[in-house]
């Protein structure tokens, strides 16, 4: 208001000047109104979440961590995560393992092997299956991909029974196990990491690649000296927000898993499950305290989430500080 | 032994010693790729393997150990490593090609005999869903299109000043703590996000299954992805821009307006469409809150609608349903269609509009 002053004795309509000090706060509060609007939401849902699970938690008769069952709607209310989170954590390991260094090659090819003339159609066409919605995925994991999957499920069963987790009790069932569901979700969660391993690929100094080139180093010694050290905070980040995704994947689990409530190390046997999965599936008919229960189990993977997906940002910001020191 | 050997030993080495190592002809990978799957086939239908993933995990192994053994007794061993990286990176890639080729062909091929002009047109009111072929989409298409324009309604223009704040004004702790929760939130779960719209508005403030509900779940999905592409456009924009309107009186808020957000306006809308396509085919959030509808509801604030991801996953789930297969894929094709085309769309007014980076 005091500076209002100066602008009249130039001869400029004070109105105007007020104008765009008010547009300008109104902008600005707006704006930051709405950055506001994004935290609010995010405490609310972990308050929302938090308030319900600590109404179905107090009805519980089981114990929440250990418990198998999940039958909160009984007379006897007794339901526990045990099952879920075993499903969840094999699944979404299983989908690491299998993805994480097919998408770094996949990286590694768009960046550094593909001729040019393919490299960059393939890149979208990665990127397009990320698009691919998961219900379809779901759709082609059980109809194509489980009678696909039963030839190699019973190979397994018979010459790597040994190892017990490959083991099936039952040999000749259909595919629908935590191990045809990790091989799904690694083919859902392969765009996202590698999309950002791609990126980070892409940053690798040209001349960390061309010293070592100029060194003698074939290809493969120079991807091994200079790309993939400099890249491997990027890739440990990327895994992470697959990762991320492969916890939180709820319909194509739901579509091909075929659940029950035990906890088996076979991984090969129909049956298990996934928080995300047991929500979807068990919505429907849960009653008052089984949805508030269903809440209980939604809180604990938002927190695992949560936890994963900040981990991979953190590891990404702190590599785009060193990195743009650099640059 | 005797000098006369020494001699006669030390001379044909000297001759082999070419400026360059002993190399594979240029052709040798594709040949060692294409025995080595004629090969596979050939091991897969001997051993009567019936997965045809098999036949393809043997003729990959075989790839990988032939360009290996070739190229070390060829060339040695530092290049059959080479190879061997080189390989294995290509499997990657047909790795990611396989499934996509499969997905897509597989859905097409199943879904295109649904598709009719009365499957397009109708709903699935009054139709036994187990007993006849009939019945369409046209319920779900209206539902999935009003809750996704709705969610983007409600997300776009947050997610646009979130971005603008971060971009044009954050400094300081606000600014952090919002990158970073909107970084965390890309990765909430669909069935968090349905859930707590669930425990907010369904139970706590009574309302009742409709399309608002689920578009509600959808926004909280489809902000962040907003947030974060419209941020890095507004990145782009040259500073210099901003300066030359500072320059001429212009206030800060009109030069945002006015300069900014059109300057990055192609990039935005890249954004923000390739969220939307990303929100249309989340089934779990409008599961648990639009419920879901056999009846043409064109309203989205009152009673249960439909919506494509709900109903495909409503054909499949049908027990005893020979009919529901071949509706789910019907439906199917025509959201991956939809999604699809919106990514290409996207990313063809980005490459048109991009700005070109001034640092």
């Amino acid at each position: 208001m005091t500076s209002s002053s100066p602008a009249d004795a130039r001869g400029r309509t004070p109105r105007r000047r007020g104008d765009s000090r008010r547009g300008d706060a109104v902008f600005f509060n707006l704006s930051r109104g709405a950055g506001v609007l994004l935290l609010v939401v995010m405490a609310a849902i972990a308050g929302f979440l938090t308030y319900r699970s600590a109404l179905a938690l107090g009805k519980n008769e089981g114990n929440f961590l250990t418990t198998f069952e999940w039958t909160p709607d009984a007379v006897k209310p007794v339901f526990g995560i045990a099952v879920l989170t075993f499903g969840t954590l094999v699944s979404a390991l299983i989908a690491m393992l299998i993805a994480v260094p097919v998408a770094v090659g996949i990286a590694l090819f768009i960046s550094h092997y593909a001729p040019r003339r393919i490299a960059q159609p393939f890149a979208y066409l990665v990127d397009l299956l990320a698009a691919v919605p998961s219900i379809v995925y779901g759709l082609w994991g059980v109809l194509f991909l489980v009678p696909h999957m039963n030839g190699l499920t019973s190979w397994m069963d018979q010459y790597l029974g040994w190892t017990y987790i490959f083991d099936q009790s039952s040999s000749g069932v259909p595919a629908r196990n935590l191990f045809t569901v990790g091989i799904l979700l690694a083919i859902m969660v392969l765009p996202i990491i590698t999309a950002v391993t791609r990126e980070v690929f892409r940053q690798v100094p040209r001349m960390h690649e061309e010293a070592a080139l100029a060194l003698g180093a074939t290809r493969w010694e120079m991807v091994r000296t200079a790309v993939l050290p400099f890249g491997r905070p990027g890739i440990i980040s990327a895994s992470m927000l697959g990762l991320g995704r492969a916890l939180g994947e709820t319909i194509a689990v739901a579509t091909v898993l075929s659940t029950n409530s035990k906890l088996s190390l076979h991984l090969l046997d129909p049956g298990g499950g996934t928080f995300a999965e047991n929500i979807a599936l068990k919505f429907n008919e849960a009653q008052p305290l089984g949805r508030d229960a269903l809440m209980a189990s939604g809180l604990v993977l938002f927190v695992i989430t949560l936890l994963v997906n900040g981990a991979a940002r953190v590891i990404i910001a702190r590599r785009k500080e060193y990195s743009g020191a650099a640059a | 032994m005797s000098t006369t050997v020494t001699v006669t030993d030390a001379t044909p080495p000297q001759l082999s010693h070419r400026l360059t190592a002993a190399r594979l002809p240029r052709w040798a990978p594709a040949g060692i790729a294409g025995g080595s799957i004629v090969l596979g086939c050939a091991v897969g239908a001997v051993a009567d393997l019936k997965s045809h993933l098999q036949w393809g995990l043997i003729s990959a192994l075989l790839f990988l150990v032939a360009s290996y053994a070739v190229s070390a007794s060829v060339e040695g061993r530092r290049q059959a490593k080479d190879r061997f990286a080189t390989s294995l990176v290509w499997v990657a890639f047909i790795c990611a090609v396989v499934p996509l080729v499969s997905l897509t062909f597989y859905t097409v091929q199943q879904g295109i005999g649904a598709i009719t002009p009365e499957f397009l047109s109708h709903s699935m009111k009054g139709v036994v869903a187990t007993l006849s072929p009939d019945g369409g989409i046209y319920h779900a298409i209206i539902g999935t299109v009003e809750q996704v324009l709705l969610a983007t309604l409600i997300a776009a223009p947050i997610g646009l000043l979130t971005a603008v704040y971060l971009v044009e004004y954050g400094r300081g702790r606000l600014a952090k703590a919002v990158t970073f929760f909107v970084d965390v939130m890309t990765g909430i779960p669909s069935v968090v996000a349905g859930l707590f719209i669930l425990s907010l508005w369904n139970i706590l403030l009574g309302f009742e299954y409709s399309g608002f509900s689920g578009s509600l779940a959808l926004a909280i999905l489809m902000m962040p992805v907003v947030v974060r592409s419209t941020e890095e456009m507004l990145k782009l924009v040259p500073n210099e821009l901003r300066e030359a309107s500072y320059a001429l009186g212009v206030p800060r808020w009109k030069t945002i307006l006015r300069i900014v957000l059109p300057t990055a306006i192609g990039g935005i809308t890249t954004g923000v469409m390739l969220a939307v396509a990303r929100i249309t085919g989340e089934t779990a959030p409008v599961m648990m809150l639009v419920f879901g509808a056999d009846f043409i509801n064109s309203d989205p604030f009152n009673g249960p609608q439909q919506s494509l991801p709900l109903y495909i996953w409503q054909q499949y789930s049908q027990v005893n349903n020979e009919f529901g297969y071949s509706r789910a894929w019907g439906a199917a094709l025509v959201l991956i269609a939809f999604v699809m085309g919106l990514n290409l769309i996207a990313r063809g007014i980005a490459r048109w509009r991009s700005p070109k980076g001034g640092r």
